[in-house]
């Protein structure tokens, strides 16, 4: 060990293609899971949440836009890249979820192959999905899954890394754009996680990670008008029947919340896309 | 353009003599037609005011009865019936609806005052393909791409509207059934008649008692279905509001919840559309089954340099529209379904004046009694027109223009709806790249109104959510299905 | 339900508006406008074109709508004979029936027209003297039209001395198809000239014959359309009867929106005739439905609308004979052609 004074990292907000502090200026303690001080966190306000959603839906189109094969390329870079964080990742997931090396060695690798996983669905997706449609008359008719829009993703609580990638990955996957409330006592992973985002050429607001807590920000992302979905996965077992009726008011897609935190190393199948996926039916007449 | 006066046609009036309507109903529980525990309605006939019958509203009690002839049904013989066997008894409804098709027809123009050539050549059949479609489904859902072992909910709860009542029936209760849930069916409380034939259909086919119950009623009885507890599955069409209630009311309870809901689709015509056909179907898609229609294409986008013809060949189509007695064979636009939605369809027509859109509408003779409301047209409207964000659920047709291929996709999205729209243009790759930016769950290219059994039909955005029709409609009734 | 037949008036040459010459010169100056004009016409979605035919075929037409209508369909009945074994005895008693297609009602209204080859023009029009009703002819090298220009304008010719005073002329399909526009343009110009009686009688009137069973498409029928009428074409004909499928509900639809279309743009006034596969009272009575609520009444007179035909005008009559008896009738009641 050299005796040189390490340069600690400031834990941002990832909003835009940014990593901003909050606008509220507030910021909280993280520690890890003995209770020792890790560092500042940046503590998302209800603006912070709103600046989200408007950098989602600006970047919407350029990311549903996008190729299958494209956005496959740019998930499988965020695999990449985070292999090459691999070693700080671990560091993030022992201290905050109290894992011993080997064990936060194993949950960055499910996390890195995750998005491998879901990287090859991109352009799966539609054929396993959609059809041809044998309608009784002189049409051709194919229906087609396209993106609901922005996706509001109240992340895990505990698993601060595997859990985060398996929430926000399908949801990328599909073409959607996400604002995530992050695991508010573990939100180091997640904030690192935003800094591979930002050099893996996922395009800026595509991606955008709040730190804090989701009992606050979640009611103004489930009544936002221009939040299309919403995951609960991470919402507050108190509040997650109120969040889904806020969500009610714009006839938001919900994804309740499990019983209780699911073993995330398990096959996720389809279930996390198929809540964020739009069936699109095209009709046009067949004639000479 | 007018008619000729020498070429009158005669009233061609179809018989309705071929329909039996008693004079009260009770509801359909358990295989029996029960009488109700509380009050009753009437059901009249909208292009005369004529009560038709008196139908039982049915109370929480009555929809507790019910529920549980669904639980019974599903726990000890619709569940454990072999699925071929299922999916016959949905073939023999579906024969028996084509045996019966007059009679339907009949009764739905009645009930619901749409004219008797779409009862007849649309409604009717197309609920007898529903159902004939969703039947091969019960035996093959381990192929519907949902899992290898697929399972029913239990017990589905379904709210229905009153602007195809047969139609949303079949839509909602055949695969139900196909993926093994039996079902209580709260019809829409101002058209409650052919879903009480189809109970009598039910019996004909020998379905085993509770599998399908009717629950008539108003807005009341549709909220005890909904918030039953043991109801699994709620499955509702008709307006965003309820929807927004019923997403609250299903919170944080195990329901899973399907809805379509409301809708204000953009008809986009450019310049090189074939403008024959483009007229016909903005016709078809505002003016079919009165524009009560979630996806009617109520907003025509046209391109400023065919405005003037189009609108000029639109009102001159429009012109040769029959109004009037939906039983005559040759009417093409019946009447408004309740007194209630006639208020609504004026009141929004008077604001769109007052907000300055010009309206017209063709000479057309009313009948003097019944809800009637002339095929109507407002040119010069704004997006920021109520007529132009607002459904109508009339025959109503706010038209609006753009320049540009990109300004009609953004006039065209700017809606919080996202059920439907339509294209017209001979350019097939600006079809493609259209279709793909419209937010709208259903695209009709070239043609507009067209429905199939195994077509996925439902909404963007607060055009709600889950899909009716084809192998994605499943989706909605099984669990575990991703 | 009785109605005015003037067929005089059709004789008299009347041609509303001042014909397609002013607005429309430009685009038969040369080969390249012709094409560029036919092919910016609006396209035809055959499955939307279809579909609104088969709507306007469930219209329900009954009691007096319907006697109206088989009256108006007799009025507007080119009666037909065109096979290789006509003689002049078989044109004499088609001229008697279609004089008086019921000898047991004299109320029945008499045809438009008696329709035959250029050769038996004559003897038509000797059998007609008198009755207002015209003698059509088929002319260049009928059904075909493979011949020399020359031969197609001596035919014409021929017919119009033979005292036709109605010619039903083929476009040149291949030259249509190979896209040579102008040329089939041409043509119909110099055939319209032909049509000029040499005794300054005036002019014989032009249908043309597009034979939309071999231009295939709607968009073919529609491009035909326009141009047979801005060469001067009076009418405008489906088909010969010789080429399956003839005359058709969609095709007719778009014809008649083609003349609609024509009228809007040029004042001038453009007549349809479907013939052929045209048998039944049924199928006529789609084809007047199809008039009235495609181009309205003033279009539905013999003057606008002909049925080229010969079995329907006895379906019509027995559909009349019933109608008036209240009870069926059968073939021996009308008159074997």
């Amino acid at each position: 060990m050299s005796d040189r004074l390490a340069v600690r990292k400031t834990f941002k907000l990832y909003l835009g293609g940014a990593f901003p502090r909050s606008e509220s200026g507030r910021t909280y303690a993280v520690t890890d899971a003995r209770g020792v001080f890790l560092a500042n966190a940046a503590w998302a306000s209800r603006k912070d949440a709103r600046d989200a959603v408007v950098a989602a839906r600006g970047a919407f189109g350029t990311w549903s836009g996008a190729t299958a094969y494209n956005r496959g390329q740019v998930l499988y870079r965020v695999a990449e890249v985070m292999e090459g964080r691999h070693a700080q990742f671990c560091e993030e997931v022992a201290a905050g979820e109290g894992l011993s090396a080997g064990r936060a060695r194993a949950v960055v690798d499910a996390a890195v192959d995750r998005w491998v996983w879901y990287a090859g669905w991109t352009d799966k997706l539609a054929s396993v999905l959609g059809s041809a449609n044998p309608v009784a008359g002189p049409f051709f008719g194919f229906s087609t899954p396209e993106p609901t829009g922005v996706v509001a993703v109240l992340a895990p609580q505990r698993s601060s890394l595997l859990g985060l990638v398996s929430v926000l990955a399908p949801v990328l996957a599909c073409g959607n754009t996400a604002v995530v409330v992050t695991s508010r006592d573990r939100p180091l992973p997640a904030v690192t996680l935003g800094e591979v985002l930002a050099t893996s050429d996922v395009p800026g607001g595509v991606v955008n990670l709040l730190t804090g807590d989701a009992g606050e920000i979640g009611p103004w992302l489930a009544e936002h008008d221009d939040v299309d979905a919403i995951d609960l996965t991470g919402a507050p077992p108190a509040q997650a029947m109120e969040l889904e009726r806020l969500a009610a008011g714009s006839i938001k897609r919900v994804l309740r919340p499990p019983a209780e935190e699911p073993d995330w190393s398990a096959d996720p199948g389809l279930s996390r896309m198929t809540p964020f996926l739009e069936t699109k039916t095209v009709w046009h007449p067949k004639g000479v | 353009m007018t008619t000729s006066p020498l070429f009158e046609y005669a009233p061609a009036p179809e018989s309705r003599s071929i329909v039996d309507v008693r004079p009260s109903y009770g509801l359909f529980v358990d295989g029996e037609f029960v009488d109700g525990s509380g009050e009753t309605m009437k059901t009249v006939n909208p292009a005369t005011e004529e009560v038709l019958s008196e139908v039982a509203v049915g109370t929480e009690a009555d929809v507790d009865r019910a529920v549980r002839a669904a639980r019974r049904a599903f726990t000890r013989v619709w569940g454990p019936m072999r699925p071929a066997d299922r999916g016959k008894y949905l073939f023999r409804i579906a024969r028996i609806l084509q045996e019966r098709a007059r009679e339907f027809a009949v009764l739905e123009s009645l009930d619901n005052g749409k004219p008797i050539r779409e009862s007849r050549d649309v409604d009717v059949p197309l609920a007898a393909a529903h159902f004939f479609s969703h039947a091969g489904w019960a035996d093959k859902l381990a192929h519907a791409g949902l899992g290898p072992d697929p399972r029913p909910h239990g017990v589905a709860g379904q709210v229905i509207p009153w602007n195809f009542p047969l139609l949303m029936l079949a839509w909602k209760v055949a695969p139900a059934l196909a993926t093994g849930n039996t079902v209580v069916l709260k019809p829409a409380e101002t058209t409650p008649l052919t879903a009480l034939l189809f109970a009598e259909v039910c019996r004909q086919a020998d379905l085993p008692p509770g599998v399908v119950n009717v629950v008539t009623g108003a807005g009341d009885t549709g909220r005890a279905v909904v918030e039953h507890a043991d109801v699994d599955k709620v499955a509702f069409t008709g307006s965003t509001e309820v929807g927004r209630s019923i997403a609250r009311a299903v919170a944080g309870t195990r329901k899973v919840l399907t809805l379509e809901l409301g809708g204000k689709a953009a008809n986009i015509v450019f310049d090189d559309a074939p403008i024959d056909q483009a007229v016909e179907g903005i016709v078809r898609g505002i003016f079919f089954n009165q524009g009560h229609v979630c996806c009617a294409g109520s907003r025509l986008l046209v391109q400023e340099s065919v405005h003037d013809e189009v609108i000029a060949s639109l009102q001159r189509r429009i012109g040769t529209l029959r109004v009037g007695d939906p039983l005559d064979k040759n009417t093409d636009v019946g009447a408004i379904n309740s007194a209630e939605q006639l208020a609504r369809i004026r009141e929004l027509s008077e604001i769109g004046e007052a907000e300055g859109a010009h309206r017209w509408q063709p000479a057309c003779d009313l009948p003097d009694r019944g809800f009637w409301f002339p095929p109507t047209v407002f040119t010069d409207v704004s997006p920021a027109h109520r007529i132009a964000r607002d459904e109508v659920f009339g025959p109503v047709l706010s038209v609006l223009t753009f320049r540009t291929p990109d300004e009609a996709v953004a006039k065209a999205n700017n809606t919080t709806y996202g059920l439907s729209a339509g294209i017209w243009t001979e350019k097939g790759s600006r079809i493609l790249a259209i279709a793909d930016r419209l937010r709208a769950g259903v695209v009709w290219a070239n043609t507009f109104n067209q429905f199939d059994p195994t077509s996925p039909f439902g909404g963007y955005k607060q055009s709600g959510y889950g899909r009716e029709g084809g192998r994605q409609g499943l989706a909605a009734y099984l669990r575990g299905a991703s | 339900m009785t109605h005015v037949l003037d067929p005089g008036t059709l004789a008299a040459g009347t041609r509303p508006g001042p014909g397609p010459g002013t607005a429309f010169d430009d685009v038969t100056r040369s080969d390249a406008a012709l094409r560029a004009f036919l092919h910016g016409l609006p396209g035809v979605d055959q499955v939307g074109a279809e579909q609104r035919a088969a709507t306007l075929g469930t219209r329900s037409i009954k009691t007096t709508a319907k006697a109206w209508a088989i009256d108006t369909a007799i009025s507007m009945v080119d009666l037909t004979t065109l096979e290789g074994a006509d003689t002049p005895g078989r044109v004499r008693s088609l001229a008697a029936k279609a004089r008086r297609p019921d000898p047991t009602d004299p109320t029945a209204p008499s045809v438009a027209a008696v329709c035959v080859y250029g050769d038996l023009a004559g003897v038509a029009k000797e059998a007609l003297a008198d009755t207002g009703i015209h003698v059509a002819a088929v002319a260049t090298a009928f059904p075909s039209g493979r011949a020399s220009r020359e031969v197609k304008l001596a035919d014409v010719r021929d017919a119009v001395a033979n005292g036709a005073d109605e010619i039903d002329m083929v476009i040149d399909r291949g030259a249509f198809l190979a896209g040579r526009y102008l040329e089939v343009f041409e043509e119909v110009v110099a055939v319209k000239e032909a049509c000029t009686r040499p005794d300054g009688t005036g002019s014989a009137h032009l249908k043309v014959i597009l034979e939309t069973g071999e231009l295939v498409t709607y968009d073919n029928a529609r491009r035909a359309s326009w141009l047979a009428m801005l060469a001067g074409a009076d009418f405008i004909k489906t088909s010969t009867g010789k080429v399956s499928p003839a005359a058709t509900l969609p095709v007719c639809l778009v014809m008649l929106e083609a003349v609609r279309d024509f009228r809007a743009a040029t004042g001038t006034q453009v007549g349809v005739k479907p013939a052929g596969g045209i048998r039944t009272t049924k199928d006529a009575v789609k084809h007047l439905v199809l008039v009235n609520e495609t181009v309205g009444a003033d279009w539905l007179s013999p003057d606008w609308f002909r049925l080229g035909a010969s079995s329907l005008l006895n379906d019509l009559l027995l559909q009349r004979q019933k109608l008036r008896t209240g009870h069926y009738s059968g073939p021996d009641h009308v008159s074997v052609d």
